[in-house]
């Protein structure tokens, strides 16, 4: 078990094209469990790669342990990978493939025997043992994988998106074992995904990447609670955040011809200037959808979708459209008009420009 | 307006399932009488004793008596171990040459294109031409023999010597056909996806592991399919042999396959029906062999 640790590591596909990994500098703990998130081409795949040894960075410099690793071939950095597409070795039974890499260190039989087993017996997979993986369905498929990986005993588990070929309702299954499996096993996980439901659900901290760089690194709820860039403000969350472009005149945020505004709480108005050019962000949650008259703002319903355990509605306030999430109870029809209220203390702010957050964490507390 | 009340067409007769019919048929009638009709001809003429000379009033049926007669025969036989002395070397060297340039070509490299293209082109040329050049390459002052001296070696009589015709033979053939097995072992070989070799390279796998678990498995299928369509195919041979050391398959008739010997019986031996006879008991063999073949792919493809 070990710590990772990657310092100014960046990555080139070839001149012209942009860099697939810029100036990415990330500690993952010992015994950590970090996600690497973001949509396709975002690096994310790369930085593991680069970090099992499978691709080289440009440059920067790779640790694991102790160890900087930047010129040692995957098979001698001690750890050990998970592949999308499970990556099992045809024609070898799955004892042989689960007892490969011990085979390939030439330990003495017995104890590959031993630590087989005990692994088979861990992921529940002993009546399978002697099985051809190419015919087993896709979850055994991925339990050999993870056992493959899981009997090198190794420093950190590299896993690329294991879960995205099961279907659905496996894919939750295999969630809820990973985690456990991390967390009895204590080895320091990096886990590949552009699944935020994965990511929120099974990581200790979440590394949010987008063209390259990396935009945050937080536990699950501050990704979400706190998000530093618009990139990952819309990135997680389902729906994903409002965001209306504007500026701010004096202590309003103003957009459009000056028909939508709000007006910003005391505590959050240091951190902006008159004339600044903003984006206004705020979560569905935080949004309530009332009888019109109410306090806030003056809307119109334009869809309902109704979810079962809450209600999504999607309203135009002043020529915007925002979108609320309620609870199920409260019931209005598409045309109907309504009143929106923001919850000031959940809004958030946007530097116009680099897509920066403005407001520090904690600055509601004032609210 | 009633949709149904337009009346009927005029070719409403003419269901699909008719119209298909009627598009195959040119084919089929074109393949009955240029495959179907010679076949059970020849099927008949195996049961008579039919010349090329014979007035229709001069065949007599003889039953199984031609069949009998050849396979009691030992020059028969003898023709179907000449065959193989030349079909099992061939496909061997073939299946072993073409993977090894399959492994070597299986990456990018500058002038990729250009080099497959040249070594694609014996297997484009027609038989007759390669055999052709073939033998001015192997007469005894050709230029085979001139390189041999020239390093210093004995002169080879590479058209002339029974022991040596059935080599030259295998050596024209692989000469043409290595790039066929190479073409189908490069299909095989980029099908192998390439986290399997990196899996295999973060398990610290060596290059002979790589080689025998995850290469061979996967390639082996479609090599078998090589090893199918490259044996049939040499059993066959009558051309390459018939220019490069006559019809007769040469000096002590050393290179004189079962094809050749239809030929020779049938057409220069005017003995249709003992020909024909000869020409089923080669297609009852080959359907054997091909059978084992196959069942031998299912097992790897299993």
């Amino acid at each position: 078990m070990a710590q990772i640790n990657l310092q100014n590591v960046n990555k080139s596909f070839g001149p012209g094209v942009p860099l697939a990994v810029n100036d990415l500098t990330l500690t993952i703990e010992d015994g950590e469990f970090l996600v690497l998130l973001g949509p396709s081409g975002c690096g994310k795949t790369t930085t593991l790669r680069m970090i099992a040894g499978l691709e080289r960075q440009t440059t920067g410099d790779i640790r694991i342990g102790e160890r900087v690793v930047n010129d040692l071939r995957p098979g001698d950095r001690d750890i050990a990978f998970v592949f999308q597409f499970y990556a099992l070795y045809p024609h070898l039974s799955v004892r042989d493939n689960i007892a490969f890499p011990l085979k390939a260190q030439n330990l003495p039989t017995e104890e590959v025997n031993r630590r087989v087993m005990d692994v088979a017996e861990r992921l529940r997979i002993t009546h399978i043992l002697k099985s051809n993986p190419g015919r087993l369905p896709g979850g055994e498929q991925q339990r050999v994988a993870l056992g493959r990986a899981m009997v090198r005993q190794p420093q950190a588990f590299l896993m690329d998106e294991p879960l995205t070929n099961l279907d659905a309702s496996l894919r939750a299954d295999m969630r809820v074992e990973l985690k456990h499996l991390q967390h009895t096993l204590g080895t320091t996980m990096v886990y590949v995904t552009h699944d935020q439901i994965e990511a929120m659900s099974m990581s200790h901290r979440i590394a949010v990447m987008d063209r390259g760089v990396l935009q945050q690194v937080d536990t699950p709820l501050n990704i979400y609670r706190h998000p530093q860039t618009l990139f990952v403000a819309t990135f997680i969350g389902s729906p994903p955040m409002n965001i209306v472009h504007g500026r701010m005149v004096g202590a309003r945020f103003v957009a459009g011809d000056g028909q939508f505004w709000v007006e910003l709480p005391p505590a959050a108005r240091q951190y902006t200037q008159h004339d600044k050019r903003v984006s206004f962000g705020i979560r569905a949650e935080d949004i309530t959808v009332g009888a019109p008259g109410g306090a806030g703002m003056a809307g119109n319903v334009v869809v309902r979708e109704p979810l079962g355990d809450e209600t999504v509605y999607v309203v135009s306030v002043a020529g915007k459209t925002l979108t609320a999430k309620t609870p199920p109870r409260i019931r209005f029809n598409p045309g109907e008009n309504v009143s929106v209220k923001l919850d000031p203390a959940a809004i958030h702010l946007f530097d116009g420009d680099s897509g920066r957050a403005l407001l520090p964490e904690g600055w509601s507390k004032h609210v | 307006m009633d949709t149904t009340g337009r009346g009927r067409p005029r070719f409403s007769w003419l269901t699909d399932r008719w119209l298909a019919g009627l598009f195959v048929s040119p084919t089929l009638i074109i393949l009955l009488f240029i495959a179907i009709y010679p076949l059970i001809w020849s099927l008949s003429a195996s049961f008579t004793d039919r010349t090329l000379l014979s007035r229709p009033d001069q065949i007599n049926s003889v039953g199984f008596e031609n069949y009998v007669d050849l396979l009691n025969d030992n020059r028969a036989w003898q023709r179907f171990v000449v065959t193989a002395q030349i079909v099992v070397p061939s496909v061997l060297i073939e299946l072993l040459l073409g993977f090894a340039v399959a492994m070597l070509l299986n990456r990018k490299f500058g002038g990729r294109g250009v080099i497959m293209t040249v070594i694609l082109i014996p297997m484009m040329l027609s038989p007759v031409v390669v055999a052709l050049f073939w033998r001015f390459m192997m007469q005894g002052d050709g230029i085979l023999n001139y390189y041999i001296q020239a390093l210093g070696g004995q002169p080879v009589l590479w058209l002339s010597s029974p022991s040596v015709i059935p080599w030259s033979v295998v050596l024209v053939d692989v000469w043409m056909w290595t790039p066929f097995m190479m073409l189908i072992a490069l299909a095989g070989l980029s099908a192998v996806p390439k986290y399997l070799y990196e899996a295999a390279e973060v398990d610290r796998a060596g290059a002979w592991f790589r080689f025998r678990h995850i290469t061979l498995p996967i390639v082996t299928p479609l090599l078998m399919i090589g090893i199918i369509f490259r044996t049939m195919d040499a059993y066959k041979m009558i051309d390459t042999i018939f220019v490069l050391v006559g019809d007769r398959g040469g000096a002590g008739r050393a290179a004189q396959t079962a094809g050749l010997y239809v030929y020779d019986t049938a057409i220069k031996g005017f003995d249709t029906g003992v020909g024909s006879a000869y020409g089923y008991i080669m297609l009852v063999v080959i359907i054997a062999l091909a059978n084992l073949l196959i069942r031998q792919l299912n097992k790897v493809k299993g």
